[in-house]
């Protein structure tokens, strides 16, 4: 008579945990999470131990404060008077301000240098190669300070754009390059200026849903319509409403009479800004060049022979052919130096920038003494911002990337 | 994971200040050398020389406390600390002592942990500005672009006047007094302002002095001052009272020269001198030294008022008058208390 045994059954045993290869990762694991739970436990008490002891404590009261301080750039009102948590947010905004700016520059030039190095013109990509390796391999607190240093010693201090007989003439009647910066005509607004924005934003629809128009008609008829078109809708509404309303939208040049120290008025692009922007742009244009030409050169060399054997121009096969492919090669390593620039911006205070770093990591830290405080909030807002950039980023990076069915 | 690298740090920091609370002196001595944090060069009070040898006003007073308590004035390892650095570098117990121009506020004293042992230049913020602007009041300053170093009491100060006259400025924040030098001379701002003695100070390294004016306007009381951690009152005394003991050795005639043969014995008509340099009484004991700390601390660069003709008086380039740091007794402000 057989016997029937039944299979074994699986009983779990303490031993399992380090002998069965299915668990062992784990509780290897879950000692690394206990002690690291513990020594941050440790630290921690040890931090607020050594505060109480000597007499501190950790307190956000202080941004509620009058600050105290001025700041010579600021995009909302601020003065003297407004708490530390106004200065806070008038260096976020010029953190973020110079980010956006440099982030659109760095990426300008470093797709025009990173598409030219594979230029078969010699000069071209060797003067490209001479610019990624000077600028990459320099540090960018080097850059700043040198770019800082040289438009503080090229331009003229302001006193020779003033009085009466100026030394210096202003550039077309409103363009002045001194060492404080570009002072450049403002816009004023006058009454109907709202009607004349409105006419030019509803313009700009118009004139996008013209070029998809165009395109749908020439997929499904085949007929041309002019393309052109799109510019002349773009401007001329606006051109006209502003004619019409009797210029509502007008520009000031900046004054030169009104103060003996510095011209006044217009829009001044300080050189705190222009230092700050240029380094950072130029600085990591070299490195957006580099992954730009990494994704060129991950298209395979078929798919441009294929495009110019169909009659394509080479301007095309680049534009049509090549960057599309290669954009899912770029847009990562693309994400990371942006992340770059705005964390790079911290080096603001070389140059007396106002960002984050220098109002709320730099004075308020030193007026109120708060710095644990300050660089927590530094943290805080360094990481949000980032995780913001890089999910964005993450958004468009799935849009070009290869769709996979 | 990046968080708790942070947390670690601080946490290390927060350690160093808690082991070094107690018993500087102890710690100091078992080192052999004073950690005194100084400024990264300010001409006068706090520079190396040519030869890389620290020299200056603030840095006699290092150097007295060096050789009060360790007996020899070279003994020192000078910490150059910026506006933004000082305070942190003292708290954390990186350096013993801070003689770096500091201004005695409320808030540092009380909210910030420190403690002021005294005041060793009576200062007051004023302005710079080139002679061809024709400026001659800081109330015509409307408008000006003003470099000012950042993390200081100045920034605080000028807000408060330019508000107060109701006139504007564009403030120019910058690290150190090299790179505000440099942007000043360049035109980048048209005023430069600081402590009235760092202004003469800047001032005396141009080529052409004569090309600028201080204003007249001082719009701060600036006491400036050595200071130490809270909390390490024995530390503190040693230090308060080196600094009287300069102060005392001129208002008795204790010179550089002449504090050898008078602290060799006591005599009977200078009871004060005799305490002051331990022929008599205990005072050096009470501190936690010896008997002769007063008469070493005096013998490295004389005595105040020795210091200050020697690194900053009249005789020198920087040129500044004894003003309110003359004895009480010629009308200044300086008045140590009695060694008794």
């Amino acid at each position: 008579m057989a016997t029937l045994t039944d299979p074994p059954q699986e009983s779990f045993q303490l031993s399992m945990l380090l002998n069965d290869t299915r668990y062992r990762s784990y509780t290897f694991q879950f000692i690394a999470l206990i002690v690291l739970i513990a020594i941050m436990a440790y630290l921690m008490s040890n931090l607020f131990a050594n505060l109480r002891a000597a007499g501190l404590n950790i307190s956000y009261g202080f941004l509620t404060d009058p600050a105290g301080y001025d700041i010579n750039q600021r995009l909302i009102e601020y003065d003297s008077q407004s708490t530390h948590l106004r200065a806070a947010l008038v260096g976020i905004l010029n953190t973020l301000l110079v980010a956006s700016m440099a982030c659109v520059t760095a990426t300008i030039l470093g797709v025009i240098a990173g598409v030219l190095r594979l230029s078969k013109n010699w000069l071209v990509s060797k003067l490209m190669a001479f610019y990624v390796e000077a600028f990459r391999n320099v540090p960018v607190f080097i850059w700043i300070l040198m770019i800082g240093t040289f438009v503080t010693l090229s331009g003229d201090a302001p006193k020779a754009f003033l009085g009466e007989n100026p030394s210096r003439e202003m550039f077309l009647g409103g363009f002045a390059f001194t060492n404080r910066g570009l002072y450049m005509p403002a816009v004023t607004a006058g009454a109907g200026a709202g009607i004349v924005v409105l006419v030019f934003l509803a313009s700009i629809v118009a004139a996008f849903w013209w070029r998809s128009h165009v395109k749908k008609t020439l997929f499904k008829t085949g007929k041309l319509l002019p393309a052109w078109v799109f510019w002349p809708i773009l401007i001329v509404p606006a051109i006209l409403a502003q004619l019409v309303l009797g210029s509502p939208l007008g520009l000031i040049a900046p004054d030169t009479m009104a103060n003996r120290f510095n011209i006044q008025g217009g829009l001044l692009l300080g050189k705190p800004l222009i230092a700050l922007w240029l380094a950072l742009s130029v600085y990591t244009g070299a490195f957006i060049a580099e992954n730009v030409r990494a994704g060129i050169q991950a298209v395979n060399r078929g798919q441009t022979e294929a495009a110019a054997s169909l009659g394509l121009r080479p301007g095309r096969i680049m534009n049509l052919v090549v960057l599309p492919q290669a954009l899912r090669v770029i847009i990562p390593p693309l994400i990371s130096q942006y992340l770059n620039i705005t964390k790079n911006s911290s080096l603001a205070i070389a140059v007396g920038y106002a960002d984050i770093t220098a109002t709320l990591g730099g004075i308020t830290l030193n007026q109120t003494g708060r710095a644990i405080e300050c660089v927590l909030l530094l943290m805080l807002f360094y990481l949000t911002i980032s995780l913001l950039i890089s999910a964005v980023m993450n958004v468009y990076n799935k849009s070009v990337s290869l769709k996979e069915r | 994971m990046n968080k708790s690298v942070v947390f670690g740090a601080l946490t290390v920091a927060g350690l160093a200040a808690g082991a070094a609370a107690a018993g500087t002196l102890d710690d100091v001595k078992a080192r052999g050398k004073l950690n005194c944090g100084v400024s990264t060069g300010l001409v006068g009070f706090a520079a190396p020389d040519a030869s890389g040898e620290w020299k200056g006003f603030d840095v006699a007073v290092c150097r007295a406390v060096a050789a009060a308590v360790l007996d020899d004035p070279s003994a020192v390892e000078f910490v150059p600390t910026t506006g933004k650095t000082r305070f942190t570098a003292l708290a954390s117990g990186e350096i013993d002592m801070l003689a770096r121009n500091t201004t005695w506020t409320f808030s540092r004293d009380v909210d910030l942990k420190f403690e002021f042992v005294g005041v060793n230049y009576y200062d007051g913020q004023g302005f710079m500005i080139p002679k061809e602007l024709g400026v001659s009041s800081a109330k015509e300053l409307d408008g000006a672009t003003v470099c000012i170093q950042t993390g200081t009491t100045t920034e605080l100060n000028l807000a408060d006047f330019f508000r107060a006259n109701n006139i504007s400025y564009e403030p120019v924040p910058i690290e150190t007094n090299a790179e505000a030098q440099q942007q000043y001379l360049a035109g980048a701002c048209d005023v430069y302002t600081t402590d009235a003695s760092g202004l003469a100070a800047t001032r005396a390294t141009f080529e052409n002095p004569g090309d600028h004016i201080v204003l007249p306007e001082i719009v701060s009381k600036e006491p400036l001052g050595p200071l130490v951690r809270h909390g390490d009152n024995e530390w503190g005394d040693i230090v308060r009272w080196t600094l009287n003991a300069l102060i005392s050795a001129e208002e008795l005639g204790v010179t550089s020269t002449n504090v050898a043969g008078l602290g060799e014995k006591a005599n009977p008509e200078t009871p004060e001198i005799n305490r002051l340099l331990g022929t008599e009484g205990n005072l050096g004991e009470m501190l936690g030294l010896d008997a002769d700390w007063a008469k070493r601390a005096i013998a490295v660069e004389g005595n105040y008022g020795e210091i200050f003709e020697k690194n900053i008086g009249e005789s020198t380039p920087i040129g500044l008058a004894r003003g309110l740091n003359g004895q009480w007794k010629n009308g200044g402000l300086l008045y140590s208390p009695p060694f008794r």
